[in-house]
């Protein structure tokens, strides 16, 4: 055997704090950034449901309202504003510290090496500082609230002129607004540190046999997402600084001459709004890839395990992930179709956004197929890799009218965006994180999680959440705009006032609902039923070590790959599969 | 019948180090080019884009400056070479000639700045020619490259100090030398791209 010195192993830690607090240990770190996006997630949906509640009963008083934001909501009636702050937040956190920590940093840093064979990441200490510096990012995003002005008004697109000119804008332009700008660039630089790390990771640290056509398809989407991550937070970077100077060194980078603001008019002069709808973009739609990717990694593990069939077309997964990835960087002006673009240059957008449906298809299809004729299990987990899927499609199929110039000119700005983003990149994500939570708890605790209580919260999940964005697609055609915080004063809404209601209390049940999977979480870490180590029968690596895994996963034995990830239905033997350390 | 992957930690003869430096460097590139796409469409946005760069003294001084860089980056190919043959005396001369030059240039720089700033007024936000934006542009870009240039003679002056108490590996001066040219190389499209075309002929 040649010299296989992994990387320079660490010894374990012994002090609680370089365990647990400051740890290298990819696992440990892994485990943090769960639990901050944990944290983030129940935050970011707090907030919606007060910004739904307020949308259907905007004169209702609430007492602690007025505790929380004595400015905002004076009296216990919430302000436009304050309503606005509340849904930039929103997207800002979710997107942010929810769909770009947990599939990626959270599950990626935890399994990543245990799939791949190795015994950390290729940059432990690397590592600990980008989970570090995403805490201090959410901590500077977090302080917003707190700031006088409170959180900013821009969205999570955070579009100039509104962004850029400062308090004279809007409360919350100030001081919340300028955090807000700060607090993504310190995400940027953790995102960047975590994807030089996954990559080198992926490339470097394969144990023998684990070729690039052997890794689990989670490893595939983790290396890919790594990929959109460097390079495209790389450019949203540059775009905050530029931002920045502009609110803090009077630049005009993104202000046009003549602007007149509450009144006044700005001194700046010659800058440009779509300048910075083009760099956020070039960021912003890879970012949409790098929070769906990873679910698709976990869906196509779950449905092979639980249908106990080969993934099918394993091939094709891989080149579909690899073309969506690629695709993903030459389409985000379909954000602009509405910004006042050529329609020579909509159609090319246009024609590319479609060319992404092909790969996604491919994946749809190869799910399909997998399933097709397998003796399905039906676990929690696998329900939620089914919900995946079908909320991937759901979401993806408006998708295709959005990437429409012809069409999107009437949905822009309506809730039939709302409806489609929600669905594809936040529910479809998110499932993508039931799942892979269902699925290898086990793994890192050596607990089951409660079946009962999985299907109970599946189920009021997957109704519940279709209840509330399916609905978003009729009020979009008929022409609801988003972004408003009251509709009642509007005569065309009335007949649209009750679809509201209903979406209003479809969200309040689903969100409480949500509460029985964290009781599910922390009850069964120390009350679930004691798992084996291969609890699912499943192939991958991490499968073959104990839970939880010892701290150098492997426990100093090499492990040698000599099968691909899915070897699963194989006829004759005592057990239907082959672990991909089982040998030849 | 697919070829076994022996595993370990460097396939394609590219160690992690050396990975995850020529990472950083994609992301870094991408960083620079959308500043320089920035800049582009600002200058092509705004009609009378001002050339106030006269030939003696801004752009030979400027020249000097691109002169102190690329030079630079000469004496960090000798440092790495030198590291690669085992003289790790002859490393750390290199390496300092190499810090020296990026000295240099950041003197020469600061120099320039202050005398735009002080002599003809040029800020981020306002200048004599009415076109804020050529301050703006001008000094995020140049403003941008000069902290990496810091951070590289810092860099570089760390990994001298190391090399000459006997640490680190060949590797490590060859790591720092990617940086250190990437940095040039950022130089070399901002130096025709905001100096040269901006020259008053």
């Amino acid at each position: 055997m040649s010299s296989s010195i992994v990387h320079a192993a660490h010894q374990a830690p012994t002090g609680f704090i370089r365990r647990y607090i400051f740890s290298l240990d990819h696992k440990v770190i892994g485990i943090q950034y769960y639990f901050l996006a944990l944290f983030s997630v129940f935050l970011g949906m707090g907030l919606s449901v007060l910004m739904r509640y307020h949308m259907v009963y905007p004169d209702a008083k609430v007492s602690w309202f007025e505790k929380l934001w004595p400015t905002g909501a004076a009296g216990g009636i919430m302000t436009p504003e304050l309503y606005l702050s509340l849904m930039t937040m929103h997207g800002t956190i979710m997107v942010f510290f929810v769909l770009t920590t947990a599939p990626q940093s959270g599950f990626g840093n935890y399994f990543l090496p245990i799939q791949i064979g190795a015994e950390d990441m290729a940059f432990p200490v690397l590592n600990m500082l980008s989970f570090w510096t995403t805490f201090l990012a959410l901590c500077v995003m977090v302080a917003a609230f707190f700031v006088p002005g409170g959180a900013p008004l821009a969205g999570w697109t955070v579009y100039p002129p509104l962004s850029a000119v400062g308090p004279l804008a809007g409360p919350g332009e100030g001081l919340g607004q300028s955090l807000w700008i700060i607090s993504i660039a310190i995400f940027s630089g953790a995102s960047l540190m975590g994807a030089i790390n996954f990559i080198a990771t992926t490339i470097d640290l394969r144990a023998k046999g684990m070729t690039m056509m052997r890794l689990p398809l989670t490893c595939w989407a983790w290396l890919v997402t790594a990929i959109l991550g460097l390079l495209g937070f790389a450019v949203l970077l540059a775009a905050g600084i530029l931002l920045l100077l502009d609110r803090m060194a009077e630049t005009s980078f993104f202000i046009p001459a003549g602007l007149v603001v509450s009144d006044q008019i700005l001194n700046h002069k010659g800058g440009s709004p779509l300048l910075w709808q083009h760099l956020f973009w070039f960021f912003g739609h890879p970012e949409v890839y790098i929070a769906i990717l990873p679910g698709m990694g976990v869906a196509s593990q779950l449905l092979s395990t639980f249908a106990r069939k080969p993934v099918f077309g394993y091939r094709a997964m891989v080149y579909a992930i690899l073309s969506i990835g690629f695709l993903g960087f030459f389409v985000w002006g379909h954000h602009m179709f509405m910004s006042g673009m050529s329609p020579y240059s909509a159609m090319a957008f246009a024609t590319l956004t479609m060319a992404i449906g092909v790969p996604s298809a491919i994946k749809t299809f190869n799910w399909i197929g997998t399933l097709w004729g397998g003796r399905i299990r039906f676990t929690s987990a696998m329900m939620f890799a089914m919900g995946f899927v079908s909320l991937f499609v759901t979401g993806g199929i408006s998708g295709i009218f959005l990437g429409q110039p012809a069409l999107d000119l009437y949905f822009h700005d309506t809730y039939f965006v709302v409806g489609h983003f929600h669905m594809i990149m936040g529910v479809a994500a998110i499932f993508g994180m039931f799942a892979g939570t269902f699925y290898w708890f086990p793994k890192v605790t050596g607990r089951l999680m409660n079946e009962t209580l999985g299907k109970i919260h599946f189920y009021l999940t997957f109704i519940g959440v279709y209840c509330i964005f399916t609905p978003m697609h009729w009020l979009g055609i008929a022409g609801n705009p988003r972004r408003y915080a009251d509709f009642t004063n509007f005569d065309f809404m009335g007949k649209l006032m009750p679809v509201h209601t209903f979406m209003t209390w479809a969200a309040i049940i689903t969100a409480s609902a949500q509460l029985i999977f964290l009781f599910n979480l922390f009850w069964s870490m120390k009350k679930g039923a004691v798992a084996t180590d291969n609890p699912w029968d499943a192939t991958t690596l991490e499968w073959g070590i104990p839970s939880p895994p010892p701290f150098d996963n492997f426990a100093g034995h090499h492990p040698v790959v000599n099968h691909g990830p899915y070897e699963y239905g194989v006829p004759g033997g005592a057990k239907d599969y082959l672990m991909q350390s089982d040998p030849p | 019948m697919e070829s076994v992957w022996h595993g370990g930690a460097s396939p394609y003869s590219i160690g992690s180090k050396k990975l995850g430096m020529w990472l950083f460097i994609i992301s870094d590139a991408l960083t620079f080019s959308a500043l320089l796409m920035v800049y582009t469409y600002l200058r092509l946005s705004n009609p009378n884009w001002p050339k106030p760069f006269i030939f003696s003294p801004s752009i030979i001084f400027s020249s000097i400056m691109t002169f102190c860089l690329l030079s630079s980056s000469l004496t960090m190919v000798m440092a790495v070479h030198a590291m690669n043959h085992g003289n790790r005396k002859s490393t750390v001369r290199w390496i300092l000639a190499t810090i020296a030059g990026g000295l240099a240039f950041v003197i020469l720089h600061a120099s320039e700045w202050r005398h735009l700033i002080l002599d003809e007024h040029v800020t981020p936000f306002h200048n004599e020619w009415n076109v804020p934006l050529f301050g703006g542009t001008f000094f995020t870009l140049t403003g941008l490259h000069m902290t990496h240039v810091v951070i590289g003679v810092i860099y570089l002056g760390i990994i001298a100090f190391a090399v000459g108490r006997g640490k680190f590996k060949a590797e490590d001066v060859e790591v720092s030398g990617l940086y250190w040219h990437f940095v040039d190389l950022v130089w070399m499209f901002i130096f025709p791209l905001v100096y040269l075309m901006s020259a008053k002929v």
